[in-house]
């Protein structure tokens, strides 16, 4: 805790969790994305459809989407952007089974035909938590600098995944691997103390058995 | 130095006393060796905070501000245009103070950019302290950003300490946290000692113990906006009353346990889930259907039975 957690962020009201925290997501899915969305799904659940018109929930998402920071004054207007920047834009109100009150998922389109799903919570105070990409189970706060790769689960990835990190001299804090099935499509996600460069990215990209890597900067 | 956690109000002032330097000398000296920047670098950030505060006060004042939900928005216009012909019973400083506070917050009801202080809930007080501060007392720009030093300091031993979230403490812990920063900045922009600084924010914490979080339809405007403008009078009559030498029997550290101890034994209800309080009256549930649609129930209609 620093005195900038007290007095801080900067950010467009009303809410820190309702609509910072929702901008932020929104701006996690779009650098996963990794291209501009031409299409965007977004299922609130929990306390985020019940009040997502009062607290500019739907505005903030997209705004994010769109990749504007949670201080960015145009969230207010994203609506209008989305619109006129061609991202076509379907927000509906729903239920996710289990999932923490201020739940979103979200699913990109993006203009050169990539498509992700993700799904994240907005825990209090500006913070997130990202728990599902592409239907697998992640966990990245949007705070560090992380990598997510999707990989084939066999044997000796993960040792070479983290020998790559090892050798660009990156501190890992945080790693989670899930997967379908044995044998099947993996995901890590590798949470990191500083920051992560494209270099260290395309190194794991070249590996064997990787299906894809993406760099996620801190939101 | 000794090495500062922010766990004790006490050792902060002690510090403070020790070092023949205010709080927020002490507590920016702190932060530079534990965030490993320089002293500069985060006074030049706590400077834009301040810019980002002035202007919210700016855009919260001009005609025309209303919130998403319909609820909110013009009372600090109504307030500034009233005040024109001076206050009726405040003097200028509180009244500045007041208006600035309803500016801010409902600037950010109708999702204006803010400065969380220390939440967005909380944004109008810390703001509208300090900043009226500087207009009816003439400070420095310099004088104002350390203040905010010093609110800071405080703000990390309550959070430390207790909490400053409505959903976990109650109004007490959002408002009231902010109050007591608030007190604690006005009494050192007043040349205050450290241990007058300690008895405002025990002084406006005791004050504010026991309020609960009961948003009407879940919303950041009802009561909070109002609430924010009488948290900042609690803090001003509180460092008022701390300048003169007024002292709190309780110390300040003992009262954000109890602070603490309060926000624990309040039920759900009373924590920002719009179940219970002002959120649970018939006007709260009609406003609730005005925003949220006929045929839609808010979560406190249970406890309130007005259309039984």
């Amino acid at each position: 805790m620093n005195v900038f957690d007290i007095i801080g962020p900067v950010m467009i009201g009303p809410s820190s969790s309702h609509t910072a925290g929702a901008a932020r997501l929104g701006r996690i899915a779009r650098a996963l994305l990794g291209q501009r969305p031409v299409r965007a799904d977004i299922l609130l659940h929990g306390s985020f459809a019940k009040t997502y018109r009062g607290h500019g929930t739907d505005k903030a998402i997209v705004a994010g989407v769109l990749g504007m920071a949670p201080d960015d004054a145009r969230i207010r207007e994203s609506l209008t952007l989305a619109e006129m920047t061609g991202l076509a834009v379907q927000i509906r109100p729903g239920e996710i089974d289990g999932a923490h009150p201020n739940t979103a998922h979200i699913e990109l389109w993006g203009e050169g035909g990539a498509h992700i799903s993700m799904q994240g919570a907005s825990v209090g105070g500006g913070n997130i938590l990202v728990t599902q990409v592409n239907d697998l189970p992640v966990e990245l706060d949007g705070a560090h600098a992380a990598l997510v790769v999707v990989h084939l689960d066999a044997p000796g990835t993960i040792a070479a995944v983290t020998e790559e990190m090892s050798r660009a001299g990156v501190n890992i804090c945080n790693f989670r691997l899930a997967r379908a099935e044995k044998g099947g499509t993996a995901v890590m996600t590798i949470e990191v103390d500083g920051m992560l460069d494209e270099v260290v990215a395309a190194r794991v990209r070249a590996l064997a058995n990787i299906r894809a890597v993406t760099l996620l900067a801190p939101v | 130095m000794t090495q500062l956690h922010f766990d004790s109000l006490a050792a902060l002032a002690a510090e403070a006393e020790a070092q023949g330097r205010p709080i927020s000398a002490v507590v920016l000296t702190a932060q530079a060796c534990t965030t490993e920047r320089s002293e500069q670098a985060l006074y030049a950030q706590m400077q834009e905070n301040l810019l980002v505060m002035r202007e919210s006060v700016r855009q919260g004042l001009a005609p025309g501000v209303k919130s998403a939900s319909g609820l909110s928005g013009g009372d600090a216009h109504r307030m500034a245009q009233s005040l024109e012909g001076g206050a009726k019973l405040c003097g200028p400083a509180l009244s500045a103070a007041l208006t600035k506070a309803l500016a801010v917050s409902e600037w950010n009801a109708a999702m204006g950019r803010i400065v969380a202080a220390p939440t967005a809930g909380s944004c109008g007080i810390l703001p509208a302290a300090v900043l009226s501060a500087e207009e009816t007392l003439g400070l420095s720009e310099h004088a104002c950003v350390m203040a905010l030093f010093c609110a800071a300091g405080v703000g990390m031993v309550i959070a430390h300490n207790a909490c400053l979230a409505g959903a976990q403490g109650g109004c007490q812990a959002e408002c009231g946290s902010a109050a007591a920063m608030a007190s604690a900045a006005l009494v050192e922009l007043c040349g205050g000692t450290p241990a007058m600084t300690l008895s405002a924010v025990a002084l406006t914490l005791k004050s504010m113990l026991g309020l609960v979080c009961d948003p009407v339809a879940g919303l950041v405007e009802i009561p909070c906006i109002k609430r924010n403008a009488t948290a900042t009078a609690i803090a001003y009559a509180c460092a008022e009353m701390a300048l003169a030498g007024v002292e709190s029997a309780i110390p300040a550290d003992e009262v954000i346990v109890a602070m603490k101890r309060v926000g624990d034994s309040m039920p759900a209800a009373l924590k920002e889930t719009a179940e219970g309080g002002l959120a649970a009256t018939p006007t709260a549930q009609a406003l609730f259907r005005q925003v949220f649609g006929e045929g839609t129930q808010a979560a406190g209609c249970a406890a309130c039975r007005a259309c039984r």
